[in-house]
């Protein structure tokens, strides 16, 4: 395909688009899936054919609509609407007219207005398993700027110019990344995009490749011609299966088109990319284990530096970019870094994309500026604690992270604020707790996850996660004392201080972070051997002593 | 072996092909890939060990998996893996002696909003609750 076949086939399918009476969108992201929406989509196929619409009303299968909670969706072009817990029974109505009036979800709800889409734009709206649609939402175009007007150089600037940071969790600055894997001297490089979202509750990544799976290519394709590599490599998770075929699904479309692959746009620039199934290892999202994974080994993490952008796998310099990092390169490149750099705050460019889930109302995912307030997220667009509890705490960063009290709630959502509050961005997971969770109890769940997540290779984070367990589980049954705490505190700053890698660094924060907002819980377990959310059961005392016997 | 050329760094995608055709992998296949793909026989175990995906032994005819994310895991997954066990009579990652039912906690699957969830023989199953699994235990005739 050439530059001007690109926009050809744009004006077409949007003029194709155009002239269709409806399309109907039923949402088949995983999550959707589940409640039945597969059928549902058949159901209306069935009604069109039915109804003789056939020509003028279509229906598409399309990424996640962010609504989770009112799982599965369907939208219909003709009025712009959303429906939310639809059934096979409404597929005659929403073919017919407008579809069932009782289950449409207000546009103005704050959930869809308080939002700010950029790499969620397309999710909900194309067919990912379409390119065409992709290619009628401007897709492609920053790929084909990219390759005819614009030097390496001139790319790497624009992103540096950008601002935008790693939405892996640590925001290091993507445009010097890009930099330094260019200067190397070594003529072969590689691009890898981290899709090894293994934090519980996030599922971003998830989304965003299961919703428009061409974006985050696109994203590669450009990044590999800012850094001179010819070879990308997708690591996603196995467990994402959904995610995986429709990856590999875009991935032979794009080919085919000469979208990647060799001479791109009749461009001497050649790109190919090939997909990486994880195979269950937390510690993977780790750079050095996911290069370790790539190559066919365990994937344990080694020492840094030498960092991957000198030199990663097989040795030879390696950019390792987030999944949401390289689905917001077409945009920047498409509207340029001035259009993104003013969305955000001064250290924080653009938008994020968080995961809702636990205790709230709207489960779901969305995207929201920088610097957006907690309390904004987490009331305004999720809507609040159901059923009147009152919030607890929100966990963002999963076992890397920390928990936020309700004090904190106005703290505005960038890298800066959130490490001043003792917990970290994250890849964008948020999960809202109320008062029948255990804070104790929050901190031994992840601790226990890590302690079957550490590879074993260093020591500190081998033993350390155990011991620290250990204490944790103790405190739960009303076990331990005031030394044991002291312990943990002492445990925790040897793990962050002698860990390798980031696992085990990190592994303490859900710890120091409960200890610091939710002291009074374990002084609770400990002294009165109580458990406010009543989570945690507490042998009498006699029976510990027989236990001890 | 042969789509990747007999190359040792394609240890893994070969290992997720062979327990997809075979279930899981047994001694026999492992010592097979590692001729092969002219690898040691313990870089092969080593990396199938490494890995949660991997199975040694073999699954039971239906499979529950609860998933132990932190959405779910405040919802209660719990209280379901306690249940799947109990009825079950094996722990999380076994299978039933009678080689009916495995049961296994399983990592985040990224469904969030239908916590809590559990994957029944590869289908998600969203908003589980303790009697529903009971039932589908009945149903398939577990005692």
């Amino acid at each position: 395909m050439t530059q001007e076949e690109l926009f050809e086939a744009q004006e077409r399918e949007q003029q194709r688009q155009a002239g269709l009476e409806n399309r109907i969108y039923c949402c088949t992201a995983a999550g959707c899936v589940s409640c039945g929406s597969e059928t549902l989509r058949q159901a209306i196929a069935d009604q069109i054919k039915a109804q003789g619409k056939e020509g003028k009303v279509e229906v598409c299968g399309t990424g996640c609509m962010g609504l989770c909670s009112r799982a599965p969706l369907v939208r219909t072009s003709s009025n712009g609407m959303i429906y939310g817990g639809v059934t096979p029974e409404d597929a005659e109505s929403l073919v017919a007219a407008g579809g069932p009036a009782d289950k449409r979800i207000d546009p103005q709800m704050p959930f869809f207005v308080r939002q700010h889409k950029v790499v969620l734009a397309n999710s909900g709206y194309v067919d990912p398993e379409r390119l065409l649609d992709y290619i009628a939402c401007d897709g492609y175009q920053a790929l084909a700027k990219a390759l005819s007007d614009m030097t390496p150089q001139e790319v790497i600037a624009e992103v540096k110019a950008s601002g935008l940071r790693g939405r892996g969790g640590a925001g290091y600055p993507t445009g010097l990344k890009w930099e330094l894997v260019a200067k190397q001297p070594a003529p072969v490089r590689y691009v890898v995009c981290n899709g090894d979202e293994g934090d519980p509750g996030a599922f971003m990544d998830r989304s965003m490749l299961e919703g428009d799976p061409h974006r985050v290519l696109e994203g590669m394709a450009i990044a590999g011609y800012a850094v001179g590599a010819q070879q990308g490599y997708i690591y996603v998770r196995g467990e994402y299966g959904l995610a995986i075929r429709r990856l590999q699904a875009a991935v032979k479309q794009a080919e085919r088109e000469r979208l990647l692959g060799s001479h791109i746009f009749e461009n001497s620039f050649g790109f190919r990319i090939d997909l990486r199934i994880g195979a269950g290892a937390f510690v993977c999202g780790e750079e050095t284990a996911l290069v370790a994974s790539i190559e066919g080994r365990r994937g344990n993490p080694r020492q840094r530096p030498p960092y991957p952008p000198e030199s990663g796998l097989w040795g030879k310099p390696t950019l390792i970019n987030n999944v949401e990092t390289f689905a917001n390169i077409p945009d920047i490149i498409r509207r340029g870094s001035a259009w993104f750099a003013g969305i955000g705050t001064a250290e924080s460019k653009g938008t994020k994309v968080f995961a809702l889930a636990g205790k709230i109302a709207n489960t779901g995912l969305i995207e929201v500026p920088m610097g957006t307030s907690l309390r904004s997220i987490l009331f305004e667009i999720g809507g609040g604690v159901p059923g009147g509890a009152a919030f607890k705490a929100a966990q963002t960063g999963g076992p890397s992270g920390g928990c936020i009290p309700a004090e904190h709630l106005d703290t505005p959502v960038d890298y800066e604020s959130l490490a001043a509050i003792g917990s970290i961005m994250g890849s964008g997971g948020l999960i809202v707790m109320d008062e029948s969770s255990c804070m104790v109890d929050v901190a031994r769940f992840f601790m226990d996850f890590c302690v079957d997540e550490s590879c074993g290779k260093c020591v500190p984070c081998r033993a350390g996660t155990v011991e620290m367990h250990d204490v944790l589980l103790r405190i739960t049954r009303g076990e331990a004392t005031e030394a044991d705490v002291a312990m943990l505190e002492e445990l925790a700053v040897l793990l962050r201080e002698a860990s390798l890698c980031g696992l085990g660094q990190t592994a303490p924060n859900p710890v120091v972070s409960t200890l610091r907002y939710f002291r009074r819980e374990y002084e609770e377990h400990m002294r009165e051997r109580r458990c406010a959310a009543g989570r945690c059961r507490f042998e009498s005392a006699a029976q510990v002593q027989g236990g001890a016997q | 072996m042969s789509r990747h050329n007999y190359a040792g760094d394609a240890l893994i995608e070969v290992l997720h092909t062979a327990q997809e055709l075979y279930g899981f992998l047994s001694p026999d296949l492992l010592k097979t890939i590692a001729r092969k793909l002219r690898l040691p026989p313990s870089r092969v175990l080593g990396v199938v060990t490494f890995y949660h995906f991997f199975s040694l032994a073999p699954k039971g005819e239906h499979s529950f998996s609860v998933c132990m994310g932190t959405a779910c895991y405040v919802a209660g997954a719990h209280e379901l893996l306690e249940t799947l066990e109990h009825r079950c009579g094996c722990k999380a990652g076994e299978t039933s002696a009678d080689g009916k039912v495995s049961v296994s906690g399983v990592r985040c699957i990224g469904s969030c909003g239908l916590a809590p969830a559990v994957i029944r023989d590869g289908k998600i199953m969203a908003h589980v609750t303790r009697d529903q699994l009971n039932a589908e235990l009945d149903q398939i005739g577990v005692a």
